[in-house]
């Protein structure tokens, strides 16, 4: 199957970029060098384009009803204009990607009822609205789901002066958007939706804008362009979760309390899954951060050991930490293992080197 | 985009090159590989006195997003590496030819020369 490529794609050749396939999409991975850009972000501002996410809106009287019983997280606790991180399990309670889910400003829902945005990641967003149209169906719910992944660009500026660039070219206002919430706002002519985050662990915004209009907001905020590469160390050294690779509902079933993000699962609220989650709080393994001990970098795959060698679990995310000049490394381990401090050791192509449980955020 | 090719130089098709120097030849990878790999940071190398068959595997060179194999156009007895890049294997991006080069093998056999890629053969592999 062809890759899908972003609107900024042609932008990003002429820059000379170098591309990889990331959920069906052919993504920019690096535009200078991956420490360029992660140095960036960590200490001035950098912009990415992450247009392969997906955009899903649902709106209508029972648009609540729905995002409620199909994510993790309360969006009762959603006014117009915020936002929040958030899971979709199956009945096992098993992750099947993680989301953010805004509440639409009222000017952009229908007059009868509520509206929501969610954005499933690369390559979900097909599953996604098939689950959500079946489900909706079933519930016989009253409400329009929409895939405007195609519709929407998304670009991501990232850093402790995205503020002051963005305000440069959206306005002031965006200075007032708390974490997670969102304004419209203006770049060149193009609406945008402004939401305060990102996945880099640094202040920042993601825009969306119309797919044809990509290129002028693109434009409109000058600084250091960031690839996929920088994106993955970036969001690796805070511990974030990358679907497809810390988790997946296929070749690594893991549910939120297992992930670490217990913060989004609300089981005082009707969602699918949360039978099993509620007997499913305390799990036998645990999502940790390790740091390596000797020279070397850890990759996914690589099996980690207890002190003794003994095999007790895999490496899901790993690189050499542009910010701390060591190997660090994510995955998942035997509760009993999980406490930081503990040593443990991790195979680096047919050999132990010691490395030792570290709390995440590594930085 | 353009990358630098020293015309004194033999190739591996996996990018390493050999300058030779009588019966001494130091190895490095070329400016086309270390471009392609991105930042580089972790090498390791064989110890000193290792005998090294041509083409044989003598190393590993990782940069933040991929993790390849080494292997040394000639055959040799490893006579020095590089340590200089255990604390700055950035020097691999910034002067491959130069202050980034691997290691130096004494006891090379100028017959192995045949089976390198010239200068002019590197450059249209790569092109």
């Amino acid at each position: 199957m062809a890759l899908r490529k972003p609107p900024l794609w042609d932008v990003h050749a002429e820059r000379d970029a170098t591309f990889t396939e990331f959920g069906g999409w052919d993504m920019p991975v690096e535009f200078d060098s991956i420490r360029t850009e992660h140095e960036a972000v960590r200490e001035t501002v950098g912009l990415f384009d992450v247009s392969h996410m997906g955009e899903l809106e649902v709106r209508g009287p029972d648009a609540a009803a729905l995002m409620q019983r199909l994510t993790t997280n309360d969006v009762s606790r959603l006014a117009p204009g915020e936002g929040q991180y958030s899971a979709i399990t199956d009945s096992e309670g098993v992750i099947l990607d993680d989301t953010i889910v805004y509440a639409l400003p009222e000017a952009r829902q229908p007059d009868t009822g509520e509206g929501f945005l969610f954005i499933p990641n690369a390559g979900h967003d097909g599953e996604m609205e098939a689950r959500w149209v079946d489900h909706r169906d079933e519930w016989d719910l009253d409400c329009e789901v929409e895939n405007r992944t195609a519709e929407y660009a998304m670009v991501a500026l990232q850093g402790p002066d995205s503020e002051d660039l963005l305000a440069d070219a959206a306005g002031e206002a965006v200075r007032d958007v708390a974490p997670f919430d969102f304004v419209e706002a203006d770049i060149e002519g193009v609406p945008v939706l402004a939401a305060r985050s990102g996945y880099t662990g640094e202040d920042g915004f993601e825009l969306l804008c119309p797919w044809d209009d990509a290129e002028a907001v693109w434009s409109a905020l000058p600084c250091q362009p960031c690839g996929l590469g920088a994106r993955d160390t970036l969001r690796l050294e805070k511990g974030f979760l990358l679907s497809g690779q810390d988790f997946d509902a296929e070749s690594n079933p893991r549910t939120p309390y297992e992930a670490g993000i217990d913060f989004v699962v609300a089981l005082d609220t009707d969602f699918v899954g949360r039978d099993a989650l509620a007997d499913a709080t305390d799990p036998d393994e645990r999502f940790v951060g390790f740091e390596l001990r000797e020279r070397g970098i850890p990759r996914g795959g690589y099996d980690i050991t207890d002190a003794e060698g003994t095999v007790i679990g895999t490496v899901t995310s790993g690189t050499m930490s542009p910010s701390l000049g060591e190997g660090i490394g994510l995955g998942y381990v035997p509760r009993e293992f999980a406490a930081p401090g503990t040593d443990i050791g991790i195979v680096v192509r047919g050999q132990r080197k010691d490395a030792r449980i570290t709390d995440i955020p590594f930085l | 985009m353009s990358f630098e090719i020293p015309d004194d130089l033999y190739y591996l098709e996996s990018h390493e090159w050999a300058r030779i120097d009588g019966d001494t030849a130091r190895v490095g990878i070329s400016d086309f590989a270390q471009d392609e790999l991105g930042d580089v940071v972790f090498v390791e190398l064989p110890d000193g006195g290792e005998s090294l068959d041509q083409e044989a595997q003598f190393g590993v060179i990782e940069s933040i997003k991929a993790v390849s194999d080494l292997y040394t156009p000639l055959s040799g007895t490893v006579s020095a590496v590089n340590e200089d890049l255990f604390d700055a294997p950035e020097l691999v991006n910034e002067d491959p030819f130069g202050d980034g080069w691997l290691l130096e093998l004494e006891g090379v056999d100028e017959d192995e020369l045949d089976a390198l890629l010239t200068p002019e053969a590197y450059e249209e592999q790569i092109a």
